[in-house]
């Protein structure tokens, strides 16, 4: 194939990043509150399990997600899209959330809140599982957004998520069967 | 940069995390006794950052030019410079926004020779001839290089993979041809054919998130099938007469186990307590070639692997390591005998700080490994950069080359905003610090900056600065490189440079390169003060010298040196000056 790319020079005019889309707004917002629920899932861990697995798994989860959080807090911030991302964090707001994919239900969290040791560990990475799997259908449906995740912080947020939540699925689900 | 490191991960991304202010000013006390190294608390600048340099010159800091970066937002990736490669007087300079190509002739002001706009992620170059090869990544990249991205989720605008430029004219770049992946090109290697000059590879290394076969036929995003795009890299042949007709010949499956399980290495998570996460490996994150050996090394997300490329087009593995201390294999560099390979983990993707006093100085590390006659790697030592960094400079090891000292392996590398660091890796279980330059923090929050890479080429040492520009260092000697050492160096020069295409570097026989292994001697106490006295008398006498005196006066030091070598304590470093006594006598 030949094609004659564009040659341009840099000129002071086009210094502004490429265009966010309302869907990569919502991406990074939805993406917030959906870690957010991940992050108070993992810290019924230490007390309910006594896996140095579990705690391995839960510490990584809470490490990579609140660094993504801080990550898509600034860039709202940066994108003058902040809104009320700090809301999205609190717990009142999970209802709002709870219609993002793979979000548990208030009932759902109640329930893993009150079991411990092998229970809690088989019905954590069940409902971690299913959490994830929830991310990642919110980057396929990124992905199948017109425009979406073109600027660059987007889409190594995306595939960051997308990179890590595959890849924490497969180990959850080999924690899963090791299970007694 | 990477990308798919796993809980840190790269690019960019957690690079830009807000940390608190109060932490970035957080000092190191230095060891009782020892003077506190200068690099620590250097004051926070763009343009005025502090500095601290150690046996090196800064010849010239080129900022960015405008339309090149975002005074609004420093950090911005949309304008982060990235990977350099080198031809005759030019150094092209990737980037997201596109590549620069600056004019060094004048190493003190370069020039910009030309800027091209053209995104797609980090674009990483290599240059070969009249091609210049540009990795494209992300889903904005265009087959035209338009800025505007792809509106469609699926669309023939949308390229990802290798361009190739022919720049013979090099106002006017064409791209010959664009080769569309699955997972487009993160990084990716040129790789020659010792035995075909008319032809050369391109390795592809892609590491983002595999596109829809509706858009690329073919592209299988399902990691348990046996047609999955993951767990391997592309193999793209040029013709070098006909650019155009570069394509994929070879999707080589490098992670195979011996039953032909595609994922056949590490499987991503811990080694056990205390260790690492290491990311899973079905990506290559960069492979360095050295084809005068017939292997290249692979850096790939959860190991080291080791390949045989004497059929360029048909890569076979042949040996695979892990590391506990490791959370991503990001690159390779061999040493020139081909005898030490080192690997870069890029805990924390490149965009967060891991120099801390607090991180371990085995994790975000080089690892150095033994690379013996069995093609077995053994690893034998890790080496970081020693001076701690702030909590506002991503910091972590990054891409570096060697310097051309003979009888030596020395290496300036990267660590973005930590700086460059030249060691000696000769013991690969003890290498030693001998130069480093460090600014301070761009800004007082964590913003992406720093080294991404700190290569030689033909006498000096070019940096590319991710958020600030272009720097150009010059070595000077110290009681760890001695003059005659640097002159040896800069004796070796290239028509062209890719780092990630090793070549086996070869000195003249010039009275610097005999000058170098005296030094070394000297340095090493391996002859005595009489015997390096008298040798270097008689090379000076010899240099004065010409025609038959010369060769006679050398004659007579080449048999001397044959008896000093029964009784040095590093024979092997007599007989190397003793060959090159030899060439200067012919």
């Amino acid at each position: 194939m030949s094609v004659n790319a564009q040659s341009t020079s840099g000129t002071p005019g086009s210094v502004a990043s490429r265009k966010h889309t309302a869907a990569d707004v919502a991406f990074m917002q939805g993406m917030i509150g959906h870690h957010a629920q991940a992050l108070e899932m993992v810290a019924l861990v230490p007390a309910r399990s006594s896996r140095v697995e579990m705690e391995s798994l839960a510490e990584r989860i809470a490490v990579s997600q609140k660094d993504e959080i801080g990550i898509m807090q600034r860039w709202l911030t940066a994108h003058g899209e902040a809104g009320d991302t700090k809301q999205a964090m609190s717990h009142d707001m999970h209802a709002a959330h709870t219609a993002m994919p793979g979000m548990l239900s208030p009932a759902q969290m109640d329930s893993l809140r009150n079991v411990e040791g092998t229970t809690f560990d088989r019905l954590f990475l069940q409902y971690m599982i299913q959490h994830h799997e929830g991310a990642l259908v919110m980057v396929a449906e990124l992905l199948r957004s017109p425009g979406a995740a073109q600027e660059p912080m987007v889409f190594q947020i995306m595939s960051d998520v997308d990179a890590d939540q595959r890849a924490e699925i497969r180990r959850m689900k080999a924690l899963l069967a090791q299970l007694p | 940069m990477t990308r798919h490191c796993h809980d840190v991960r790269l690019r960019g991304t957690r690079a830009l995390l807000v940390i608190a202010s109060t932490l970035a000013a957080v000092a190191v006390t230095p060891s009782a006794g020892m003077a506190q190294d200068p690099r620590i608390g250097l004051r926070t600048g763009f343009q005025d950052a502090g500095e601290a340099i150690r046996n090196l010159e800064l010849v010239s800091h080129t900022p960015k030019q405008n339309g090149w970066f975002n005074p609004q937002q420093l950090g911005d990736f949309g304008f982060a410079n990235s990977d350099l490669a080198f031809q005759k007087n030019l150094v092209f300079q990737g980037g997201w926004h596109g590549w620069q190509a600056w004019d060094i002739s004048n190493p003190k002001a370069p020039t910009l020779r030309k800027a091209f706009v053209c995104q797609g992620g980090q674009g990483d170059l290599s240059v070969h001839g009249r091609l210049l090869f540009m990795s494209v990544e992300d889903l904005a990249g265009r087959v035209d290089c338009g800025t505007q991205g792809v509106a469609d989720t699926v669309s023939a605008e949308r390229f990802r993979g290798v361009r190739i430029f022919d720049i013979s004219d090099i106002d006017n770049p064409k791209q010959v041809a664009a080769v569309q992946t699955c997972r487009g090109s993160h990084t990716h290697t040129l790789v020659t054919d010792p035995k075909d000059r008319s032809t050369v590879y391109v390795y592809v290394q892609g590491t983002g998130p595999v596109r829809s076969s509706n858009e690329l036929a073919g592209c299988n995003r399902a990691v348990d099938d046996a047609n999955t795009s993951y767990f391997r890299i592309e193999v793209i042949k040029v013709p070098l007469a006909a650019p155009q007709n570069a394509e994929i010949v070879n999707m080589p499956r490098i992670f195979a186990d011996a039953q032909g399980n595609v994922a056949g290495l590490w499987k991503g998570g811990a080694h056990g307590d205390g260790t690492q996460n290491t990311g899973r490996t079905d990506q290559c994150h960069d492979i360095t070639a050295y084809p005068e050996i017939g292997l290249a090394a692979g850096a790939c997300s959860g190991n080291g692997i080791l390949l045989d490329i004497k059929d360029p087009a048909n890569p076979r593995r042949i040996d695979e390591v892990i590391d506990p201390n490791f959370a991503y294999w990001h690159s390779a560099t061999f040493n020139n005998a081909g005898t030490t390979v080192l690997f870069t983990d890029e805990w924390g993707g490149g965009t967060a700080p891991r120099c801390r006093s607090t991180d371990k100085p085995t994790w975000g590390a080089n690892a150095l490994f033994t690379l013996g006659a069995d093609h077995k790697l053994k690893q034998v030592g890790y080496y970081k950069l020693p001076a701690a960094q702030t909590d506002a400079e991503n910091c972590v090891a990054h891409n570096g080359s060697l310097i051309p000292v003979p009888g030596r392996d020395i290496m300036a590398q990267a660590w973005y905003q930590g700086g460059m660091s030249i060691f000696d890796f000769s013991d690969p279980s003890r290498p030693v610090e001998i130069a480093y330059f460090d600014r301070g923090p761009i800004a007082e929050q964590l913003t992406l900056a720093g080294y991404w890479s700190t290569y030689w080429y033909n006498g000096y040492i070019i940096g590319s600065e991710i958020g600030r520009g272009l720097d150009i260092f010059a070595l000077k000697p110290s009681e760890f490189l001695s003059a005659n050492e640097i002159e040896a160096a800069k004796l070796v020069k290239y028509d062209e440079v890719n780092p990630q295409l090793q070549t086996k570097i070869v000195w003249p026989a010039a009275f610097p390169v005999a000058r170098a292994y005296v030094d070394q001697l000297a340095r090493k106490d391996a002859l005595s003060d009489s015997r390096i006295a008298a040798i270097n008398k008689s090379l000076d006498a010899a240099e004065k010298a010409s025609g038959s005196t010369r060769k006679g006066a050398l004659t007579l030091l080449a048999s001397q040196l044959a008896t000093d070598a029964t009784k040095s304590s590093d024979a092997p470093r007599v007989r190397a000056l003793i060959d090159v006594v030899r060439a200067l006598s012919k």
